[in-house]
């Protein structure tokens, strides 16, 4: 398919995208997986873009993993929902902007669900009352974090201390998107570009100066599965996904991968040390790994923030040999130094994938 | 109205999940071919909305009662990719349902694995008010998490702070405690819409032989 045809199709999936004045909905596995990427989001928005945003203690999880994986029923779900709404209204905020996928989903799918069945969204009612005596109306937009990310990144662009090419060559960096199969599968309109040509991510590193790699199994998942990660045994479920999309991008040689899902980065990056470890297998240059960065890392960097306040050092794979290729100082004895730089040891070094 | 195996049909005709996932299957087999469960586990959703779609009591059971609706990943490329707009992820979601509250999944294999997703997830909901936490992924259960996971857990607090987060604090931040009035309200809807019967279930039909 020609260029711009795609960019037509694309023209189709724009969405609104809320300029200001956001509600953050958390995620629960990017607060333990990738703490960082939570906090860097507030200060892009907050410090770099000067919009105002509510970080609410009172949410709690969206029970999204427990529906996807049928422990809790959506009657559930959309009850958890409507009380997180309610705490939005508390607030009187009407964007609500949210940093997990499968919670975007679970967002969406709920508002749905209440416009095309009316009588679920008076049983929510119902449900929310009796439970905890709130009352709530629904947002008047949704957006994932990355939608807030994207809508900005020409301003982020200006601000920017790097751009994403190779400082040897001059050439942009080349590297592969991965979209969230619930950011845009369930509901393409929701999603900037739809499912099949989404240009959230696309659009950030194009911005900042890297171009987009296509490959075969570019929208494939990356193997989470819900109850197939969560249950030892089926675990392998994961791993064979992932393993199918690195297979897929290797003669690409993408210089690192930026996903908008929680899920998706911890994953890829983790599941490339286990293939290293039982397969002898690298995929990255050197016998290191293909960097995962979410976008928040991604615009972190190019925003020249400093390299462990974003969190990299909590990669499996290491994030140094992008950081060289582009020319970004780091030093390397900060990385493992606590808050108040004490000494606080080194990881183990993994047997075969190559670490700094 | 308690499922029962008689009226299967019945149930299932009024999930919206089922309204929803099924428009008529054209048998095309477009779902398997894009499916990752269908290409690692014995899985195809194609012959699973050939069987769910001929709505014979019998073989509806026999579903319920076996490992294949336990397969599906919920990844949801089937929705996008069906031409007729069926989603065979949202039929798993109401077969897994439906198993679950008439006791058919302890029958199988792989139904019985819902027992682990509950005593992790669940109680994880329940106690911390996340579906995952940092103090209960240990790498003997999570080798694949790798020696930077052993680091940062035997350094949490300092790491954490040094990143920005709240971690076991009061008030807004990431991996902030959740507070007890947050909780109860939590737990409370999880009573309130039968969630807690739910996890009650899944212990008792795993434990009855
Ligand atoms: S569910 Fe859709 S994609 Fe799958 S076989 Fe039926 S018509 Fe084809
Ligand atoms: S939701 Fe289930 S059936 Fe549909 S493509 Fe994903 S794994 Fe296959």
């Amino acid at each position: 398919m020609k260029i711009d045809g795609k960019q037509n199709i694309w023209k189709e999936y724009q969405k609104e995208i809320p300029d200001d004045n956001y509600y953050y909905a958390r995620s629960c596995i990017r607060q333990n997986f990738f703490p960082a990427s939570e906090e860097t989001f507030l200060k892009i928005i907050k410090e770099v873009l000067g919009k105002n945003i509510y970080d609410d203690a009172h949410q709690t999880t969206c029970t999204g993993i427990a529906y996807h994986s049928d422990l809790v029923s959506f009657d559930t779900t959309m009850t958890v929902v409507a009380r997180q709404f309610s705490l939005m209204n508390n607030v009187q905020l009407k964007n609500f902007v949210i940093s997990c996928v499968t919670s975007f989903g679970i967002y969406s799918e709920a508002m749905e669900t209440w416009k095309n069945f009316p009588e679920t969204l008076e049983k929510t009612k119902e449900h929310l009352k009796n439970a905890t005596g709130r009352d709530f109306t629904s947002p008047e937009i949704i957006a994932h974090t990355s939608d807030i990310i994207y809508k900005y990144r020409e301003q982020i662009k200006e601000k920017a201390k790097f751009h994403l090419v190779n400082k040897n060559t001059g050439k942009p960096l080349r590297v592969v998107e991965h979209i969230g199969c619930h950011y845009a599968k369930i509901f393409p309109s929701k999603g900037i570009g739809g499912a099949e040509f989404p240009s959230v991510l696309s659009g950030m590193i194009e911005s900042w100066g890297g171009e987009i790699i296509d490959y075969p199994e570019r929208r494939h998942c990356c193997g989470f599965g819900f109850r197939h990660y969560i249950i030892k045994e089926n675990r392998g479920y994961s791993l064979s996904n992932t393993k199918v999309k690195f297979d897929s991008m290797e003669p690409y040689k993408p210089d690192f991968v930026i996903t908008n899902c929680p899920g998706c980065t911890f994953f890829m990056d983790r599941w490339q040390y286990v293939i290293a470890e039982m397969d002898n297998k690298t995929y990255g240059e050197n016998g290191f790994g293909i960097p995962v960065l979410t976008y928040e890392e991604v615009a972190g960097l190019v925003l020249g923030f400093t390299p462990y306040t974003l969190g990299l050092q909590l990669h499996q794979v290491s994030i140094e040999p992008l950081m060289d290729k582009i020319g970004i100082p780091y030093d390397i004895n900060e990385k493992y130094l606590g808050f108040e730089n004490e000494e606080i040891g080194r990881p183990e070094k993994p047997k075969v994938l190559q670490v700094i | 109205m308690k499922p029962e195996s008689k009226n299967i049909k019945e149930v299932l005709e009024k999930d919206i999940l089922f309204i929803e996932g099924l428009n008529g299957c054209i048998n095309c087999g477009t779902c398997t071919a894009i499916c990752p469960a269908a290409k690692f586990f014995d899985y195809d959703p194609r012959q699973l909305m050939d069987t769910v779609q001929s709505m014979n009591n019998d073989e509806l059971i026999e579903l319920l009662k076996s490992d294949i609706i336990w397969y599906c990943g919920q990844c949801l490329s089937c929705k996008t990719r069906c031409p007729r707009n069926n989603v065979p992820g949202f039929i798993i979601t109401a077969l897994r349902r439906l198993s679950q509250d008439i006791g058919y999944f302890a029958q199988s294999a792989e139904g019985r694995k819902q027992l682990t997703v509950k005593r992790i997830v669940g109680e994880n909901i329940i106690k911390y008010g996340y579906c995952v936490y940092i103090d209960e992924i240990e790498l003997n259960g999570h080798p694949e998490q790798g020696p930077v996971w052993q680091w940062y857990k035997n350094n949490a607090a300092s790491i954490l702070k040094k990143l920005g987060a709240n971690y076991k604090g009061s008030g807004e931040g990431t991996l902030r405690e959740i507070s007890e009035s947050d909780l109860a309200e939590l737990n409370s809807i999880l009573k309130e819409t039968g969630a807690l019967e739910k996890f009650d279930n899944i212990e008792r039909y795993c434990h009855e032989d």
